[in-house]
């Protein structure tokens, strides 16, 4: 007696969390049945494994008739074949476009094409997470890419309202989408003690401080090409960053700087003497960093950059997180009482953003 | 010219992309009725083209307005090569056509394509100007209501039942047309898609025209089925009960009806009846004069030859009930010509109905059913359709003659199946033999005091159990007793019955289902050797069906079967047969006794060892299902049961074979208390798996019950959450040496099984129990079986079910009481309140666990409840007040049964019944047969609920999945599916809401005619 077909249909689609899950990481049936037998059900419900196995195969086929509607969040709402509760469609869609973070760490930055996708294996080996739930990831990214690639107005809402996350997830999408976008490196090995909460968190700092959409309102001219609000860095700022450079190119601006420092911050500061000394390495890391910006490559290279020149030697001489953001508090602020620069607005746009991101890099 | 159609097409959405170039598709709609066609503009590049068309306008005849579908075609414009079909919409707009109904149909329909499924959705607006046709020769029956349901619908109250109606239409199998042999199978399923719609149309006219004659004005309990007879062609048919409905102005009028008269109850001596015609007892009554002038038209014209016999009947039942004694004889006697003379002006004094209102159904007599084994030809001339009407008539000939044996002149809970096997076909007839009331059968005018007086006679609550047959002269063996009751009347040990429990019935304990199953290899063989094999086989399958239920029923501890659904199926190589039922505990009918084994060989002692073991697995199991099911009769002693019942005492047997004489049975006598025993003898190997299979079946976890029946006895409170499902399987049996014992313990698994898998899927509502569970087997090749079950899962309370099981013995005792108070061992207060508000001890279990649960306020209780269900409807409630912004699709709940928990029906929209086919060609890529089929079942149920939306409405009740044909080929990796499913659109307002509603505006809604009284019960 083999069994041929064996389905249940109910007129509200049954969702059962645990075995969605378990479908989201990409287990087989068989493993699926397996890896519930051993979570007990077996003895709290008293059913049989033939039952299980009938079940998930049950489960596992209206998820995979749901998935085409989940690629289109939207589509899930409005369809007729499926009546699920509001709420459960919002699980559904929330699960489905969770990720892992060990997924996600190997992909940020990355190029999000046919390449990478080819080293799934690889990843899917390194991380342990099956190379289908790796692939569902992956192509959630693309796919949220793809569809806000050529939007305006703000990522973060567009992500929402064409995947209808939750606002946590929409930021972590933007995040992504910008990452991706920028290519930044995030996989060097000296970035990997970061995690993407961190990255994430400078993401969101960078889209609202260095992009397009972060200086202007509407643009003036809607018909005018301009590169995409959100994504893209303002390139206009990018070459100005290179004004900046007179902090360190000028020998009396740098002393000058240095000693409005120094002086706030004697006897406040642990690790003063290590400051005083480093001061100079330190300042003229950060503005290289910003006028290296204007090419692409260096581009790539900010965060591995940041760690460098700033959060390494910092971590080297043991200073405190509480002293960091002292110095860089005060780093900023003093620039404004160096007379000879005029360049005191883009300053603050650039190390205001870069603040805070040094602040999240700066851990161990 | 008596109607005007008129058709707006909106909008399209989710098209799929027709242009694989642009991505897009130009898509363009076609609309047509009838011979008549409209088109809208092509909507260049679009995925979600806005048409916003004009009204299309048809000027047709009523007629064609019944029979025809509306047929909305979507297709994509293609300026070099033909346009390609996107997918269909048929629409039935019956709905339309009388008034109570649905107005204006509007929303987004699934556009589906028997290929692909579905594809996008159309948004459309319909609507009809109907004018008044005065013509009385007219062939359209405009106006007649039809329901699914099999019980009176909730806002509607019978003037009259009038009875039986049926139809059938035959038409030659589009499949089967030299032209499918060059069509392309989109097509040929288009055409058999639209035949049917036809034919269901035509069918549902005609039988409106039936119910005009007989001045009804609707169907209820209506049943269509399709025989898909293949070669020799397809017939539609339809059986349903003629009544004359009033709509209740006010939803809530209706439900206080049998609570008044229990207090006139000695009031309105027997004598003061104001119909004189009841003083006479003699079988030749002028009554009938009266009678007959209100008997329905068409009946004169088909008077058939039987009412011979019903005359000669007469005096025979009318002598028998004089004998049962007591004051009911005469009544009884009386009531019975009476109604005798309403019914026999009828060809089929049958009733689709299988719940009533309350004082139609006086005595049941059991179930009648009948079959016979036809071989199909070609049906010649599809307008004379005489063959298929002789085999129904003759059917139902027999089923009226057995109902007469057993005393009774109706049939209840009537319904006609069958199952065909290339050219053999069963025909299956079964319905329950009843004594009416015939105060519904005729006009209004004895409205009131008949009914008053028979519902004080006959005790409430067991007054249907009392045999209707004479018991000197009875049809079979059967075990009388006076009623447990009222101690006044005969009542059989044991009751079968099609219909529904009757709500004033006196149960104790919760019931459950009782599945009969058996399988029968059978030679293969053609024609008349096949139908041949077949008939021989028949009786004995009856036979062992009937065993394993009363078997199992012992089993239960129970005494009575309510929803008997027996149901043979035909297969190339073999015959099943699935009887499912709900049993109960009745407190009218006497405790049944054990079950007993007996071996052959007694002096064997590990034989006898081993019998003895299997006697205390039966008698636990007896006593663990009286605790699962809180079977606790209370214990009467001896005395009070009355005098001895004066014939000798017959001892229930089962026998394996018929020829043992009677003397054994003293020898087999291992009963060792007072109740009579059911006795098994274990004689040879077959009936040692007949005793394992009944230990097999698995009780359903705690917290789960089961029924087929529309409620189960002993829940009353269900909280709002339902879910619907249905639920198929197919297995293959391994060809090799089929037994059967091994295709009986196959398809026992397959059963149990499935019931298993649904208990485990639904486990998230607990505690719930599954209502109207519907078993269909078919047996679609040589070796394999499919199993089809749909049910609806419902959550109760489970606090306050217990509660309200102790009021229903309260209530039942108290009407003991009145009369035999003395009888009673604790002191009763008689009070006049028919809802006593104080407890009193009728069973010491029932109190204890109700005080025992008590301690927790109910509304606490069912808040929990719901947080304790993640899954389902109950989610819903929060947010169904103001319509979720972003969803635009509302929810449509739909259940088999008449009825939605914690709701009030308040308009019934029109019927939907509906038929699709679906196949594929690429049954791999669709995730093989189970993802083929799963999706269609879910495209029905999408489809379903789209047409019950378009029409307003927000729930199916009543819906049924009449047919699911599957048929498959995977070597050519192809598959093809034909369903049937039909139900009532309603719309239905929560209780809750309708308080607010009524408090804020009480007179609004109410017509002038509406006393407003009774809306706040």
């Amino acid at each position: 007696m083999t069994s041929e077909l064996d389905i249940f249909v109910g007129n509200t689609t049954l969702i059962d969390e645990d075995v969605y899950r378990l479908w989201l990481d990409g287990y087989s049936v068989s493993d699926a049945v397996a890896l519930r037998v051993r979570s007990g059900i077996l003895e709290q419900t008293g059913a049989t494994a033939a039952v299980l196995q009938s079940d998930t195969m049950d489960h596992y086929r209206t998820f995979h008739m749901l998935e085409r509607l989940l690629h289109a969040p939207p589509k899930l709402l409005h369809q007729l074949i499926f009546q699920i509760p509001p709420s459960r469609q919002a699980l559904l869609i929330e699960r489905y476009y969770a990720f892992d973070e060990a997924f996600v760490r190997e992909v940020l930055g990355k190029k999000l094409s046919k390449g990478t996708k080819k080293d799934l294996d690889d990843i899917s080996t390194k991380t342990g997470i099956t190379l289908k739930s790796c692939r569902r990831q992956f192509d959630n990214f693309k796919r949220v890419f793809k569809v806000v690639e050529e939007m305006r107005g703000s990522l973060v809402d567009n992500i929402q309202q064409h995947f209808l996350l939750s606002d946590r997830l929409a930021r972590d999408y933007a995040a992504i989408v910008f990452f991706a976008n920028n290519r930044f490196e995030t996989g060097k090995k000296k970035l990997q003690y970061l995690s993407f909460g961190d990255f994430a968190f400078c993401a969101e700092l960078m889209i609202q401080n260095w992009t397009l959409g972060a200086v202007g309102e509407a643009p003036t001219d809607p018909d005018s090409q301009v590169d995409d609000m959100d994504m893209d860095l303002d390139k206009e700022f990018l070459q100005d960053l290179k004004e900046l450079k007179v902090l360190v190119a000028d020998k009396d601006l740098l002393d000058l700087h240095k000693s409005l420092v120094c002086t706030a911050l004697r006897g406040k500061l642990g690790v003063f003497s290590e400051m005083e000394a480093n001061f100079k390495n330190l300042s003229r890391g950060l503005v290289n960093v910003a006028a290296k910006l204007t090419h692409n490559k260096d581009v790539r290279d900010l965060f591995v950059d940041l760690v460098e020149k700033f959060v390494e030697p910092c971590r080297s001489d043991h200073w405190p997180l509480s002293d960091v953001r002292l110095f860089l508090n005060q780093y900023s602020a003093s620039v404004h009482s160096l007379d000879g620069f005029r360049h005191q607005a883009l300053w603050d746009r650039y190390m205001g953003t870069l603040h805070g991101c040094l602040l999240r890099l700066y851990h161990d | 010219m008596p109607g005007k159609l008129k058709v707006k097409i909106v909008a399209g959405r989710h098209l799929p992309v027709m242009d694989r170039a642009s991505d897009l598709t130009d898509a363009f709609v076609e609309v047509k009725f009838g011979n008549t066609t409209f088109k809208t503009d092509v909507y260049l590049k679009s995925l979600n083209p806005q048409w916003n068309s004009e009204w299309f306008k048809f000027e047709v005849d009523d007629e064609d307005l019944q029979d025809e579908p509306l047929q909305i075609t979507v297709l994509d414009h293609d300026t070099y090569s033909a346009n390609d079909a996107i997918g269909k919409v048929y629409i039935d707009i019956d709905p339309l056509l009388y008034s109570e109904a649905a107005t204006v149909i509007s929303g987004w329909f699934p556009i589906y394509d028997t290929i692909h499924g579905i594809r996008g959705e159309i948004n459309v607006v319909v609507k009809v100007d109907l004018f008044n046709d005065l013509n009385r020769f007219r062939q359209s029956s405009c106006g007649v209501k039809f329901f699914c349901t099999t019980s009176i619908p909730k806002c509607y109250r019978a003037v009259i039942i009038h009875g039986f109606v049926e139809e059938l239409v035959v038409n030659e199998d589009p499949e089967y047309q030299w032209i499918d042999r060059i069509r392309t199978p989109r097509a040929s399923n288009e055409a058999r898609q639209r035949l049917i719609s036809l034919m269901s149309g035509e069918l549902q006219r005609k039988i409106g025209l039936k119910v005009l004659e007989m001045r009804g004005n609707a169907v209820v309990g209506y049943l269509q089925c399709f025989d898909l007879e293949g070669e020799s062609g397809l017939v539609v048919r339809a059986i349903g009960t003629a009544c004359t409905l009033d709509k209740l102005s006010s939803p809530a009028a209706f439900l206080p009806a049998c609570n008044s008269p229990s207090k006139e109850m000695k009031e309105i001596p027997f004598n003061e009846d104001p119909n004189p015609n009841t003083h006479s007892s003699g079988p030749s009554t002028p009554l009938k004069n009266q009678t007959y002038s209100f008997s329905p038209s068409k009946s004169y014209s088909r008077q058939s030859s039987s009412s011979d016999t019903d005359l000669s009947l007469t005096p025979k039942t009318g002598m028998g009930s004089g004998s049962a004694g007591k004051e009911g004889g005469p009544f009884k006697a009386l009531l019975r010509q009476q109604t005798q003379s309403a019914l026999e002006q009828r060809e089929f004094p049958f009733f689709t109905l299988t719940a009533f209102p309350p004082g139609f159904l006086v005595h049941v007599g059991g179930v009648v059913s009948a079959r016979s084994v036809k071989l199909l030809d070609r049906i010649h001339n599809p307008d004379e359709p005489e063959t298929r009407d002789a085999w129904w008539a003759e059917i139902r000939q027999e089923i009226k003659s057995h109902a007469k044996a057993l005393g009774c002149h109706a049939v209840v809970g009537y319904s006609e199946s069958t199952s065909i096997c290339e050219e053999v076909c069963i025909l299956s007839a079964s319905g329950t033999a009843a004594v009416l009331n015939p105060r519904f059968l005729q006009d209004g005018t004895v409205e009131g005091c008949l009914e008053q007086r028979l519902e004080e006679n006959l005790p409430a609550g067991c007054g249907f159990c009392h045999i209707p047959y004479d018991e000197l002269n009875m049809p079979f063996p059967a075990h009388l007793t006076y009623c447990y009751n009222c101690r006044k009347q005969k009542v059989p040990d044991v009751l079968f019955t099609t219909i529904d429990l009757p709500t004033d019935a006196t149960v104790i304990g919760k019931g459950c289902l009782i599945q009969a199953r058996l399988c029968r290899l059978k030679k293969k063989a053609q024609a008349e050797a096949n139908a041949t094999a077949i008939s021989n086989l028949l009786p004995f399958m009856e036979y062992e069906v009937h065993t394993q239920l009363m078997n199992k029923l012992k089993l239960k501890g129970m005494n009575a079967l309510f929803g008997l659904r027996i149901q043979i199926t035909v297969g190339e190589n073999m015959l099943m047969g699935l009887a499912s039922a709900t049993g109960v505990y009745l407190a009218a009918l006497p405790t049944p006794g054990g079950i007993q084994i007996a071996g052959k060989t007694p002096n064997d002692g590990s034989y006898e060892q081993h019998i003895s073991h299997m006697q205390k697995k039966i008698n636990d199991t007896i006593a663990k299902n009286k605790e699962l099911y809180e079977i606790t009769p209370p214990e009467i002693s001896e005395e009070i049961i009355g005098s001895p019942i004066p014939e000798p005492r017959q001892r229930s047997r089962l026998l394996r074979s018929q020829s043992e004489s009677s003397d054994e049975v003293t020898e087999l006598d291992l009963s060792h208390g007072k109740k009579d025993a059911f006795v098994l003898e274990i004689d040879d190997t077959d009936a040692m798996e007949d005793v394992h299979s009944l230990l097999t079946d698995v009780p359903p976890p705690s917290g789960f019950y089961s029924c087929n029946t529309e409620i189960m006895p002993g829940i009353n409170n269900w909280t709002s959450e339902i879910q619907m499902f249905t639920s198929v399987r197919v297995i293959r049996l391994s060809s090799l040496n089929l037994t059967n014992q091994a295709l009986n313990k196959n398809f026992n698994d397959l059963c149990e099984n499935l019931l298993k898998s649904l208990y485990f899927k639904l486990r998230s509502m607990i505690p719930c129990c599954l209502c109207h569970v519907n078993f269909t087997v078919s047996l679609p090749e040589d070796e394999l079986i499919q199993v089809t079950v749909t049910a609806v899962a419902i959550t109760f309370d489970k606090n306050q079910a217990l509660q309200t099981t102790k009021i229903h013995v309260e209530k039942s005792l108290q009407r003991a009481s009145t009369d035999n108070e003395e009888l009673l061992q604790f002191p009763l207060e008689l009070c006049s309140d028919s809802l006593p508000s104080h407890p009193f001890p009728p069973a010491k279990e029932h109190l204890e666990s109700a005080s025992s649960n008590s301690g927790i306020p109910a509304a606490q209780r069912a808040v929990t409840v719901e947080k304790a269900s993640p899954m389902g409807e109950g989610n819903f409630r929060n947010r169904s007040a103001p319509p979720c912004a972003n969803s635009t699709v509302g929810v449509v709940k739909m259940t088999p049964l008449s009825f939605i928990p914690g709701a009030k029906i308040t308009k019934y929209l029109g019927i939907i019944n509906m038929f699709f086919i679906r196949e594929t060609t690429s049954l791999r890529e669709e995730g093989g047969v189970s993802g083929f089929l799963h999706a269609f079942i879910a495209e029905v149920f999408a489809m379903v609920r789209a047409h019950v939306a378009a029409l307003g409405g927000n729930a199916v009740v009543s819906y049924i999945m009449k047919q699911c044909v599957f048929m498959e080929n995977p070597n050519k990796n192809q598959a093809q599916c034909l369903i049937n499913v039909s139900g009532d659109a309603v719309v239905f307002v929560r209780e809750s809401e309708l308080e607010v509603v009524s408090t804020q505006q009480p007179t609004a809604n109410c017509q002038p005619s509406c006393t407003g009284g009774e809306v706040t019960t």
